[in-house]
């Protein structure tokens, strides 16, 4: 046997302590890390259970913010009625992540460490060199199979796309991350891989996620979450796009707008050059694809994931062209 | 065992119950309720696990293993490698032939594939060998690969003579053809993911061993464990009653196990083995990936004057597999010239296998796209095209067809689908952002007949057993020969218990090519026909019987009473008569074959595949056909396609239970739409490696891509191909669904995608 210990939190202080113990790995719905576990990635020497702390699984929305608690469920988040109304993206990208199954046991906070799906990455035991995995090896993604790879914010040392949707929403529209000590934009909480491939977060020992708040707006109110994918259902994006629009009074005239990108980039992708490129123009279908294909500046395929490059965009506008429909 | 509940509404019981009835599966309840247990879920005393350690190269040797640390690890019991595992003897193969090689060991030491097991580790608990095996350390002398079919030293391959079709001079008329099409049509490496992996668990006493393994084959199992092992067939026991789906992967004792019998033989204790996720992709065959070129050549009018065809499919470096490519190309259209050629290319991977309708399904896929191609070359409607060529026998065996409703297939389908309303012209329907189309295929899959057996006794408490090793992967076995059963006997389905998936039943063959429904509702029918003689015999000549008296010369059953025809005179339940004349139970053994088998035919007729009755012995030609009508629609911007409407016309012939039938047919079609759009064994071409083996990454449909299916059974009683009416069901339902679906996106979008499967970056 693996053998591990484990160790019950009751609290978020006993977690933090247990959290800055050496090879130390937190445990809420266990679906991540359960996962890894079983194929060889992740071997805690021990596993902080934190499911058990009261509190935490709350989820408080109003007008001005949403504050979600980092035991709350995913698919408890995703049915929030106030979720629903006033932050629609952020319920359509949490539906249609993973399966039923997997939302029902998937906590808010472990959503935002979920690890890459890069086949490199998840299987030590045939491919060794991985930078994610041990620093220095290499990449045995680079000149391999690179359909659901990366083209945003890679580097040599890592091409591995970040696949989770939630928190390509909550990029788009500034939420923070709350560790305790620290609040960080989930923007900058999540990590390009750069020479570090292996750091994905920015998190300390002895930090612990406690909950998510995301301020409301007008764009926020206005969103919606596109994901495309050859599978309907429980696949991870080929790319999606998480847009915010605010109209001016004469409704055509786009005051803010926000966009993000999933299952394109290293990281959840703030595409702020398409925000820029459509403030104060009208919503027109053909402004609105030109200023789309801005947010590829800079993309870099591996071969077989070139088609990102062409799809993005298209979802970016698809989405866009979704919310002025429903004005 | 699990004994089913079979209880209905009594008005009901009558038409649900006769054969040709919508009987609902009468082991739903026990696999609903978890009574059902399947192979791994036997509780045993001292059971042991073992797993087992893949290669991490695809092609080399296996210099040297470490086995100290796995040894001295907690709770190991054994660390097998080639050098400590027992000697096994070769075992002779499907057919019959005897092994190449007298010795057998199924740990290699020469790699020719990446995932063939090097070693395996026995230890008390599943966790203690997992963690054991991480433990064993394997060096390699590693030589190049041959990754797959484009790989440049996978060469044009090995002609295989026996593929080979020819009519007519089909190279010239081709050449002379005023109307011409070629194109190249290719298959992926799929995978058959059932939801229940493969393993087993092995236990011996003494000589004897008994294995539970999911199974679509007992006795032939049966046969590879005896030879393996050198000891007589009737000292294996092979036991599965219920299978978590096989969909022909489940028909061969393979490598895993033989190293888990061969572990529970050396440690004196049982073993359990079951394959992980990943290994379920590289221990046994998938689908090989396949390669066709059509070429058609026709008149102006649409009349085809010829078909050239060449395929190949990959195999194994150290095994052979061919994927019959032109069975299909052969038989659906008439054409005065025809030839088609196959190789098989041997490439680096575990040897390819059965994946449902082998053959017929990659060589559909082709000639069912080119005849598209063909009618948009000559401006034809797709549907009428097939007419114009409409085959009124077979083409190649020259021979009528048995029956071939696959005119009525078209019409009904058309008729239900409202293909009238189609516009021909490729991107002429649309909704909003997504392009709609149109597509229609057609599918076949021969009928291929055996000779079976099946046991039928009639118990004091004037119930019915019927046993037989055949088994129920989920097709419905067990209800089709209770309705059997039922029907000859003249008793209620309530009363009759199905036992199967054990090899010390009445022997069978192996459950594959949709032949195991014609088979065994004969020899059912048969053997409660001898039952039922022998019932009514005895109450005719039993001086204790109050038959006797009658001077009758038949006697009817009907409900589970026996009467006089007349309806005068007495009239017994079956138990009532058994306890008058004293008889404790009838039994009844009937079988298929011959008069004068020898026992030795007997044993290979059960446990090998070569006595199959060919689907074109003596007069008529037997197929079951299919026309599938499709819709897509394909999203503009992005590429994806959805399958939103299926109708699909089939004929089966007599159908023993409609509802079984449609529900595989239906299976078959869902299985066709994850072939057309999802399904794709991807290799890194580096490693030779699969690097999508889990259910995550391998994508299979849910059940949010599919749609409504509409089903329609067009058949009529087929005499020439069963004993009771019936021609193949399971395989048939997905042969043309994935060239009815490429036809349909050519239809939405212009474009001809011929690779499986239509992800969207083809067509973005």
């Amino acid at each position: 046997m693996r053998d591990f210990s484990y160790l019950r939190a009751d609290s978020i202080e006993a977690a933090r302590n247990a959290a800055a113990l050496p090879g130390a790995m937190l445990l809420a719905g266990g679906t991540t890390l359960i996962d890894l576990a079983k194929c060889g990635v992740a071997e805690p020497a021990t596993v902080i259970d934190i499911s058990h702390i009261e509190g935490l699984n709350a989820v408080d929305v109003t007008a001005d913010r949403a504050l979600i608690g980092a035991l709350a469920k995913m698919s408890h988040v995703a049915d929030h009625a106030e979720v629903k109304s006033l932050f629609p993206a952020v319920s359509e990208a949490l539906w249609q992540a993973a399966s039923a199954q997997l939302r029902n046991m998937a906590t808010i906070g472990g959503n935002l460490m979920q690890r890459t799906r890069c086949p490199y990455f998840r299987d030590p035991a045939n491919f060794p060199a991985c930078n994610k995995r041990s620093p220095g090896s290499g990449c045995s993604a680079i000149g391999g199979v690179t359909l659901g790879h990366a083209v945003l914010g890679t580097s040599e040392a890592c091409i591995a796309t970040y696949p989770g949707d939630l928190a390509v929403a909550l990029v788009a529209f500034d939420a923070e991350v709350d560790l305790g000590e620290r609040k960080l934009k989930v923007e900058d909480f999540f990590l390009a891989p750069g020479a570090t491939a292996e750091q994905e977060h920015d998190i300390r020992p002895g930090e612990v996620i406690t909950a998510i708040e995301i301020p409301g707006s007008a764009a926020a109110r206005r969103s919606t979450y596109l994901k495309v994918r050859d599978r309907q259902s429980y696949e991870f994006a080929a790319a999606s796009a998480a847009v915010g629009l605010e109209l001016e009074g004469d409704g055509r005239t786009i005051r803010d707008i926000r966009v993000a990108l999933g299952g394109v980039a290293t990281k959840p992708w703030r595409a702020r050059a398409v925000e820029e490129a459509l403030k104060g123009k009208a919503l027109d279908e053909a402004t609105i694809r030109e200023a789309s294909e801005l947010a590829m500046e800079g993309a870099v395929d591996h071969g077989a994931n070139h088609y990102k490059i062409a799809l993005a965009p298209r979802v970016i506008a698809r989405a866009i062209l979704k919310l002025g429909e429903t004005a | 065992m699990t004994v089913h509940d079979m209880k209905h509404a009594a008005s009901d019981s009558a038409r649900l119950e006769a054969v040709g009835g919508r009987l609902s599966r009468v082991d739903g309840p026990a696999k609903i309720t978890g009574a059902a247990h399947y192979a791994f879920e036997q509780q045993l005393e001292g059971l042991t696990h073992a797993v087992l350690v893949g290669a991490t190269i695809a092609a080399g040797k296996v210099t040297a293993i470490d086995t100290r640390a796995a040894e001295t690890a907690p709770g190991v019991l054994a660390v097998l490698t080639p050098d400590t595992i027992m000697a096994l003897k070769g075992a002779s193969d499907w057919f019959g032939n005897p092994p190449a090689l007298s010795t057998y060991c199924p740990l290699a030491r020469e790699v020719t594939f990446s995932g063939q097991h090097v070693a395996a580790v026995v230890a008390e608990t599943f966790e203690q060998a997992v963690a054991a095996a991480a433990l064993v350390k394997v060096w390699y002398d590693e030589t190049p690969a041959i990754v797959d079919l484009s790989d440049g030293k996978a060469g044009d391959g090995i002609p295989i003579d026996a593929m080979a079709k020819e009519w007519g001079d089909a190279q010239a008329a081709f050449a002379a053809a005023p109307v011409r099409i070629c194109a190249a049509y290719n298959t992926p490496r799929e995978f058959q993911a059932a939801m229940e992996p493969h393993g087993l668990i092995a236990r011996w006493e003494g000589d004897e061993l008994t294995v539970w393994e999911p199974s679509q084959w007992l006795d032939g199992m049966a046969r590879t464990y005896a030879e393996w092992f050198g000891v007589p067939f009737e000292n294996v026991r092979l036991v599965s009653p219920y299978i978590g789906g096989g969909f022909g992967s489940k028909a061969l004792a393979l490598a895993h196990s033989a190293v888990a019998a061969a572990a529970a033989r050396m440690l004196g204790r049982p073993v359990k083995l079951v394959l992980n996720r990943p290994q379920n992709f590289t221990s046994y065959g998938g689908r090989a990936a396949t390669r066709q070129t059509v070429a058609i050549g026709a008149d102006r009018d649409g009349k085809i004057q010829s078909i050239v065809h060449r395929g190949v499919n990959e195999t194994a470096v150290d095994g052979m597999w061919v994927e019959p490519l032109g069975s299909v190309t052969s038989i659906m259209y008439a054409t005065p010239n025809f030839s088609s050629k196959q190789n098989v290319v041997r490439v680096n991977t575990v040897v390819p296998g059965a994946k449902r309708a082998p053959g017929e399904n990659p060589s559909a896929f082709g000639i069912e796209c080119a005849i598209d191609e063909l009618a948009y070359e000559l401006g034809l409607d797709p549907l009428e095209m097939r007419l114009i060529n409409y085959a009124e026998q077979d083409p190649h065996a020259k021979k009528p067809w048995s029956t071939r409703q696959l005119r009525e297939a078209f019409a009904a389908g058309a008729e239900a689908f409202g293909w009238a309303k189609r516009s021909n012209a490729p991107r002429s329907m649309r909704e909003d952002r997504q392009l709609i189309g149109w597509g229609v295929a057609a599918g076949t899959y021969p009928v291929r007949r055996a000779h079976g057996e099946a046991v039928v006794n009639i118990l004091a408490d004037g119930s019915v057993e019927v046993e037989s090793s055949s088994i129920d992967m989920g097709q419905g076995t067990y209800t089709i020969l209770a309705q059997t059963a039922a029907e000859t006997l003249g008793v209620p389905v309530s009363q009759v218990s199905v036992k199967l998936g054990d090899s010390h039943f009445a022997r069978a063959g192996v459950t594959g090519g949709s032949r195991l429904a014609g088979v065994m509702t004969g020899a059912v029918h048969k053997a409660a026909g001898q039952a039922l003689d022998e019932l009514i015999g005895l109450a005719l000549s039993d001086p204790r019987s109050p038959f006797h008296r009658l001077q009758a010369n038949t006697l009817v059953v009907k409900d589970g009473r026996i009467a006089s025809p007349r309806g005068e005179g007495p009239e017994l339940s079956i138990a009532e008569l058994m306890s008058v004349v004293g008889r404790e139970r009838i039994e009844a053994k009937g079988d298929t074959l011959p008069a004068r088998t020898t026992p030795e035919e007997r044993y290979a007729n059960y446990t090998t595949i070569a006595k199959s009755i060919p689907h074109t012995e003596g007069d008529y030609s037997r197929h079951s056909w299919c026309a599938h009508f499709v819709e897509v629609r394909v999203d503009e911007d992005f590429g994806t396609v959805r399958v939103s409407r299926v109708v699909s016309a089939l004929d089966s012939g007599r159908l023993y239970n409609p509802k079984l039938a449609e529900s595989q047919w239906k299976g078959g079609i869902i299985m066709g739409i994850g072939q057309a759009l999802l399904e794709e064994g991807i290799v890194d071409r580096r490693h030779g490696r699969i690097v999508n083996g889990n259910f995550a990454d391998y994508m299979l449909p849910t059940n949010a891509d599919i749609p409504d299916i509409q089903t329609i059974s067009v058949g009529i009683p087929d005499p020439h191909s069963s004993a009771l009416g019936g021609k193949g069901v399971g395989e048939l339902g997905i042969v043309g669904v994935a060239p009815a679906i490429a036809n349909a996106v050519f239809h939405a979008t212009g474009k001809r995608v011929r690779d499986l499967p239509i992800t969207l970056e083809k067509l973005i």
